[in-house]
């Protein structure tokens, strides 16, 4: 049998050596690589570079705002034009925050991890080859890359990178004139996005269309790991959303450079009527807001599906209602095209409109709690395994509970008037969505490192990592709420200038050395990465005792994933200490047939014939039982 | 047959083709939030269109659904086997594109010189006719691309079934952009006053 494999596989090759042309070199192997498995590590070292250049810019701003009268001559020398006398000019503290909100929401949370996770874990869960298209695949990571290269470039035109915020509203963002990061800068970051959408979408049609067509024999979607699930409706957020984006940014674009006034209208600027008329800004919002909050979920759905399959796989045990999972997932996917509008309750529009919204918004609360109930059930009384991978998912269950409960204050349109723009709202949706979603991405970066890389990771400094980021994010991160509670806007330079901001100055100076220990900390994380891709300990086929596919395939990675024939699935992936079998967990390519032991009449649900075969064989079990 | 399935395995055209209906949703949405766009802000502003289309526009709607059925007719010739046939019509199809791009960019002309409608425009609507239109044209020309790169397998001695995948992908998307069209059209029309 293994021979004949062989044999076909060598055939194969053959074939398609006549149609490609296919030469393995070094140019096609390790740059511009068509297998899955190589374009997610690029995606991944690509997102933890741009992780590290956020998070870098974040510190920044944060001593600007723990020290906003001192002097750091380091500074000046550093960052030359943009911190002249060593101190953060105010143009540049807009730009740190704009170009730190872009970054780690769309480069690092969208691309860095759906693109890392999708490209990995897609075909190998499901039994594929590769991607529907692998040159498209390609091209989706190489656009990133140089989106990435394009947004940093930002930063080394003459007035700096883009500084309206990460939403870049109009019309401060349409008016080149209107603040240095308005002019080039601007440009830069929407050309920049133009490439970022694409790369996304070229990705995100890859995976909708893989998951549907591509999966291997018996992986019905029922039996789908909830990593694939999320995955699947991630890249289908995705593909409805970014094309709003384009459209706005398309309007904006024309704004800008061709004297159009789709969001424009009666605008003073430095003393002079221009002469736009008749736009609306607000159109922008609503075109951003179509894509922005699909967006937050693009973030957030796969550091759940991640942690879902962490879990349960550390917890050894079946996660808690699999199909509640997935029913909450879909849920989360629709209704997250109806809440948008909860981002402009002060903008002015209709007040009965904020009830409507006002509410999906509080409905979209019931999926999400019942995923949250289902992952405490699932570790209720597990086996449970402290990896750091499962650490880490724990941690974005907790930052996920901490943040949500802050999003239903702020879903309530009465009382987002006196919350909007302030801390408060930097706090939900950092615990919310960045530290949950950069937690779940840790955790597959832990739990997936030995299938990525052929080596583990090492666990004592896992564990510090760990810890350190934990407690310094939710150091970094509560405080937040009461000053935005007191009225403390986002977005400003200084709170020195106001009389009743001036007492949180304390707080902001202990969050910033909360957020240099929590960035210190992440040093333990690269050096444990970089380390152990080259000297870590090597892998064994399948290190966590996990179900799913990708543990089946070889160690040593092959183009095409498996030697042979592509596993076929019975069974769902989350067998774990099943009653009566010998071990903790049966892969799902294992047929129920070498179960008996264990299998009860539930899991021949759409299956007469084993349903029979099963009675039969208990049948006879319990005669042979009586006779003794 | 197992080195079949593994072929089907490696080509998976199907899943291709699937790539590009779901690549006709994403421009769709495209589309939609232009349109969408156009209804928030004539609405919220009470600026209408208010200009009676140039008839370029129905002309190049008529050449637009021409295209459509010359391909049509194409496509059947190719699944015939009738190569001759299938390349004539491909031919027509693209010149029916290219004097489709025409008569759009002679309507802009009408619109900017004949009627004075400019894309700088405080009433923003009106500008709306020059993004639909233009944002379209740019999709006619990947459309384009895709039914020379069809044209020129046409002509190569490969596999019939590479030759139907690379005319199917076509038909799909020059369909699509026949029917996208049709969608701004009638939308336009529908809010000339």
């Amino acid at each position: 049998m293994s021979t004949l494999a062989v044999h076909d596989h060598g055939v194969v090759h053959h074939e398609e050596g006549h149609e490609h042309h296919h030469k393995q070199t070094f140019l096609n192997t390790y740059v511009f690589s068509q297998d899955h498995k190589y374009i997610a590590k690029q995606f991944l070292i690509t997102g933890i570079i741009m992780a590290f250049i956020a998070m870098t810019l974040s510190i920044l701003f944060r001593i600007q705002l723990a020290y906003p009268d001192k002097s750091f001559p380091l500074l000046e020398t550093l960052l030359g034009r943009f911190a002249p006398g060593g101190r953060l000019s105010p143009s540049f503290y807009m730009s740190l925050v704009t170009i730190h909100g872009t970054i780690m929401v769309f480069f690092v949370l969208t691309a860095g991890l759906s693109g890392t996770f999708a490209n990995l874990l897609i075909p190998l869960q499901i039994g594929a080859r590769d991607m529907a298209s692998p040159f498209v695949n390609m091209l989706s990571y190489w656009f990133f890359l140089i989106a990435s290269i394009i947004m940093l470039s930002s930063f080394f035109v003459q007035k700096g990178p883009a500084s309206g915020g990460w939403t870049v509203y109009p019309p401060l963002s349409a008016l080149p004139k209107s603040m240095p990061g308005s002019a080039e800068g601007m440009t830069l970051w929407l050309i920049s996005m133009v490439f970022f959408i694409a790369s996304q979408l070229m990705g995100g049609i890859n995976y909708i269309s893989t998951v549907l067509n591509m999966r291997t024999k018996g992986m019905d979607l029922w039996k789908m790991p909830l990593t694939v699930w999320a995955l699947f409706l991630t890249a289908v957020l995705g593909v409805l959303a970014f094309p709003v984006l384009v459209a706005g940014v398309v309007l904006l674009v024309f704004d800008r450079s061709f004297g159009t006034s789709f969001y424009l209208s009666d605008i003073v600027l430095n003393g002079k009527i221009q002469p736009y008329e008749g736009g609306s800004p607000i159109l922008f919002q609503h075109l951003f807001w179509f894509l922005g909050h699909p967006e937050v979920y693009i973030v957030i759905m796969p550091a759940m599906g991640i942690s879902s399959e962490v879990l349960s796989v550390n917890s050894r045990k079946p996660i808690f209602g699999y199909h509640a999972m997935v029913y909450s997932l879909i849920g989360i996917t629709v209704l997250s095209f109806i809440v948008c509008l909860h981002h402009m309750f002060v903008t002015g529009i209709n007040p009965f409109l904020c009830v409507v919204f006002m509410i999906t918004t509080l409905i979209i609360a019931v999926p999400s709690a019942v995923k949250t109930f289902n992952w405490l059930a699932t570790l209720w009384r597990g086996n449970i395994r402290f990896t750091p991978a499962m650490l880490f998912a724990i941690g974005m269950v907790s930052f996920f509970i901490s943040g949500g409960l802050t999003g239903i204050f702020l879903g309530n349109a009465a009382l987002d008037i006196n919350l909007h723009d302030t801390y408060f709202v930097v706090a939900h949706f950092h615990l919310v969505m960045g530290s949950a979603a950069i937690f779940g991405m840790l955790a597959g970066v832990y739990h997936w490192f030995p299938k990525m890389f052929r080596r583990m990771m090492d666990e004592r400094l896992g564990y510090l990592h760990f810890w350190i980021t934990f407690i310094g994010a939710y150091l970094v991160f509560f405080p937040m709420h009461f000053m935005g509670l007191d009225g403390v806007p986002r977005r400003y330079y200084a709170f020195t200038e106001f009389e009743s901001m001036k007492r949180w100055l304390t707080v902001n100076t202990f969050i910033t050395w909360a957020a240099i220990m929590a960035g210190v900390a992440q040093v333990a994380f690269i050096v444990n990465f970089v380390y152990s891709i080259f000297w870590g300990k090597k892998t064994v086929q399948n290190p966590w005792n996990a179900n799913t596919l990708e543990w089946t395939a070889p160690i040593e990675h092959i183009h095409g994933n498996w030697a042979g024939e592509i596993p076929t699935v019975y069974r769902w992936p989350y067998d774990y200490s099943k009653p009566g079998h010998d071990e903790d967990f049966i892969p799902q390519n294992v047929p129920f047939s070498q179960t008996m032991n264990s299998n009860l009449p539930h899991d021949f649900e759409d299956n007469p014939v084993g349903l029979e075969q099963h009675n039969q064989w208990t049948n006879t079990k319990k005669a042979n039982e009586e006779v003794k | 047959m197992m080195v079949q399935i593994q072929q089907e395995d490696r080509l998976n055209l199907g899943a291709k083709k699937f790539n590009m209906w779901i690549f006709i949703f994403t421009s769709f949405m495209f589309f939609a939030a232009l349109s969408s766009g156009f209804i928030v802000y004539s609405g919220g502003k009470g600026h209408g269109l208010d200009v009676i289309l140039p008839r370029a526009f129905m002309y190049s709607t008529a050449v637009l659904i021409i295209s459509s059925i010359t391909l049509f007719i194409a496509s059947r010739a190719a699944k015939q086997l009738q190569f001759d046939k299938q390349r004539l019509f491909l031919w027509l199809t693209f010149f029916l594109g290219i004097a489709f791009f025409i008569i759009q960019i002679y309507a802009w002309y009408v619109l900017t010189y004949k009627m004075g409608v400019y894309f700088t425009n405080p009433n923003a609507s009106r500008t709306f006719i020059y993004v639909f239109s233009g944002m379209h044209l740019l999709h006619v020309i990947a459309g384009l691309i895709l039914l020379l790169n069809t044209i020129n397998s046409a002509y190569k001695n490969i596999p019939q079934v590479r030759k139907m995948y690379k005319m199917e992908m076509t038909s799909i998307f020059w369909h699509f952009l026949d029917i996208i069209w049709i969608y701004l059209y009638v939308f336009l029309l529908l809010n000339q006053y």
